[in-house]
């Protein structure tokens, strides 16, 4: 068992050394780059704008509820809202949901390409495969702390009209509290986790389509192993990046 | 000229190919025939290099490709067309598209003479009204016309085929065979195929290499095929019921 995990981790890492080997002609990768931008990242804004927005409002509601004693200033709304939306739920939730929006559709296209052959084709005619397939996706994610920047500015004013606007606090308060001890560094915790993030988005589920084994029904189990350890390997980083960040 | 010189390979316990001695020739349409399980994909990808035989050594027009240095090995692949049993065509891209795919990767070719050159093979395999459709949105005879198209865009001096005729209908089946002769011969290329289909061994075969259990256990031509007292071969030819027919029939004439 602890064999087999190893071999796979060691797998992955000799995947990642050969996706920037070999590069493909840059006048082909660009174009794929673009198209893996449309795909992994434009596609993706509608739905994390909506969730943000939305927890962004539930986190404010939640911390107004839960202040019932008056000796506790208003402004702690809009200071819990900033803190939990830049810290946790807009870097490490927006992943794990991301996980399975992006990673399934990373899992699947390659995973298919690997049932018909396609890979081989690739590989017939001379191309580097992994770089052809995971290069473009892990430049496209660069662009995923954008993402995640949009996330932010939505959860935050999510939480400020549904403070506002359900009566639970002042507009002038909400903006006090989103200010109050703010440390510049904690945004730069929250952008090193994120590019991290987007490394993991882009490679494992990757490696789960790239080296499936079997058909059309096998490909729908990859995608499902593939978020259940994408989401796990977030989970794990976020806690040895937070340990190593923000303790001490 | 492919000349494979005692192939083995295995996997794991089981040795899938033994000692397997042959030549492919240039110009002709070289048949791999044999039972499901008998080794002909496996030793198709290693002539491809996909796999790599444990022993023996695979030579293209007298280069050892094992002893190739791994420019040189793509170099080679480059002359290289292969036809894929699930015809393998890429899905996001159109027609034209998946047949200029090897000249924009490996060609300085400007985006109109590919699309000439792409015109000029679409119009060979007889394909119309097709550039601008997906992969999806074709019939299986035209997808394996279109993988055919992308397999010989690059001028290949090497061309293989898996099973380049499964699931499709036996007149469909004989045109795709046919079309693979033809090209063979206009371009004297070398081209290996993988069949189990006896409609086409009679079609097209040419030089005919038969593997059982892993063993080459005949070789010969269409011709040879009848004729022969390989108790194997006549086995496997004869576990058709039209060729059983066949034959009694021209016993009956004898
Ligand atoms: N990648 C692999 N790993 C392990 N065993 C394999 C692999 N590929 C093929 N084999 C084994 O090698 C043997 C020959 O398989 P091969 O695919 O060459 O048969 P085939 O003659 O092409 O059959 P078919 O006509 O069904 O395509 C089979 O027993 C198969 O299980
Ligand atoms: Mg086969």
């Amino acid at each position: 068992m602890l064999v087999r995990y190893l071999s796979q981790i060691g797998k992955y890492f000799l995947m990642l050394k050969e996706v920037f080997n070999k590069p493909t002609k840059w006048s082909v990768m660009r174009g794929l780059i673009f198209k893996e931008i449309d795909d992994l990242v434009i596609d993706s804004l509608g739905i994390v704008a909506f969730i943000s927005f939305f927890v962004g409002g539930v986190v404010a509601i939640q911390t107004a509820l839960n202040l019932t004693n008056p000796l506790i200033p208003k402004y702690l709304i809009g200071f819990a809202t900033r803190q939990s939306v830049i810290l946790e739920f807009a870097p490490t939730f927006i992943s794990i949901i991301m996980a399975g929006k992006m990673g399934s559709f990373i899992t699947s296209s390659i995973g298919t390409m690997r049932v018909t052959e396609q890979i081989d084709a690739l590989e017939v005619m001379g191309v580097n495969s992994l770089n052809y397939l995971v290069f473009p996706k892990i430049i496209a994610l660069l662009l995923y702390p954008f993402v995640i920047g949009i996330a932010m500015f939505l959860g935050i004013l999510g939480g400020w009209m549904a403070g506002v606007y359900g009566g639970f606090t002042s507009s002038v308060e909400f903006i006090q509290g989103i200010q109050t001890e703010f440390i510049p560094f904690h945004i730069a915790y929250a952008f090193i986790k994120t590019i991290m993030f987007a490394l993991i988005l882009a490679t494992i589920p990757s490696f789960h389509g790239y080296y499936m084994k079997g058909g059309a029904l096998e490909v729908g189990k990859a995608s499902t192993v593939a978020f259940v350890w994408t989401s796990v390997i977030i989970i794990l980083v976020n806690y040895i990046l937070t340990q190593l960040l923000l303790t001490n | 000229m492919i000349e494979v010189k005692n192939v083995e390979k295995s996997f794991g316990e089981s040795k899938v190919l033994k000692g397997i001695t042959t030549t492919f020739e240039t110009g002709k349409t070289n048949l791999i025939i044999g039972q499901s399980g008998s080794g002909k994909t496996v030793l198709l990808k290693s002539l491809l290099g996909i796999f790599t035989p444990d022993v023996g050594t695979i030579s293209f027009d007298g280069r050892i490709y094992s002893d190739l240095t791994s420019d040189e090995k793509r170099e080679l692949r480059t002359e290289i067309g292969m036809v894929f049993q699930g015809s393998a065509l890429f899905d996001s891209m159109t027609v034209e598209e998946n047949v200029g795919f090897p000249l924009k990767m490996f060609t300085t070719k400007s985006a109109a003479e590919i699309r000439d050159r792409v015109n000029v093979v679409i119009q060979r395999v007889n394909l119309v009204d097709a550039n601008h459709k997906k992969p999806s949105e074709i019939s299986g005879g035209m997808q394996k016309r279109v993988a055919i198209a992308r397999a010989i865009v690059n001028n290949p001096k090497y061309l293989f085929c898996d099973e380049p005729n499964s699931g499709l209908d036996p007149k469909t089946a004989i045109v795709i065979d046919n079309l693979i002769m033809e090209i063979t011969q206009e371009y004297n290329i070398t081209t290996v195929i993988n069949t189990h289909d006896m409609n086409s061994v009679m079609e097209i075969g040419e030089k005919i290499i038969f593997l059982k259990n892993g063993i080459l256990a005949w070789e010969g031509t269409k011709k040879d095929i009848f004729k022969t007292d390989n108790e194997a071969i006549v086995d496997f030819v004869y576990s058709s019921n039209l060729f059983k027919k066949i034959r009694k029939a021209q016993n009956k004439d004898l």
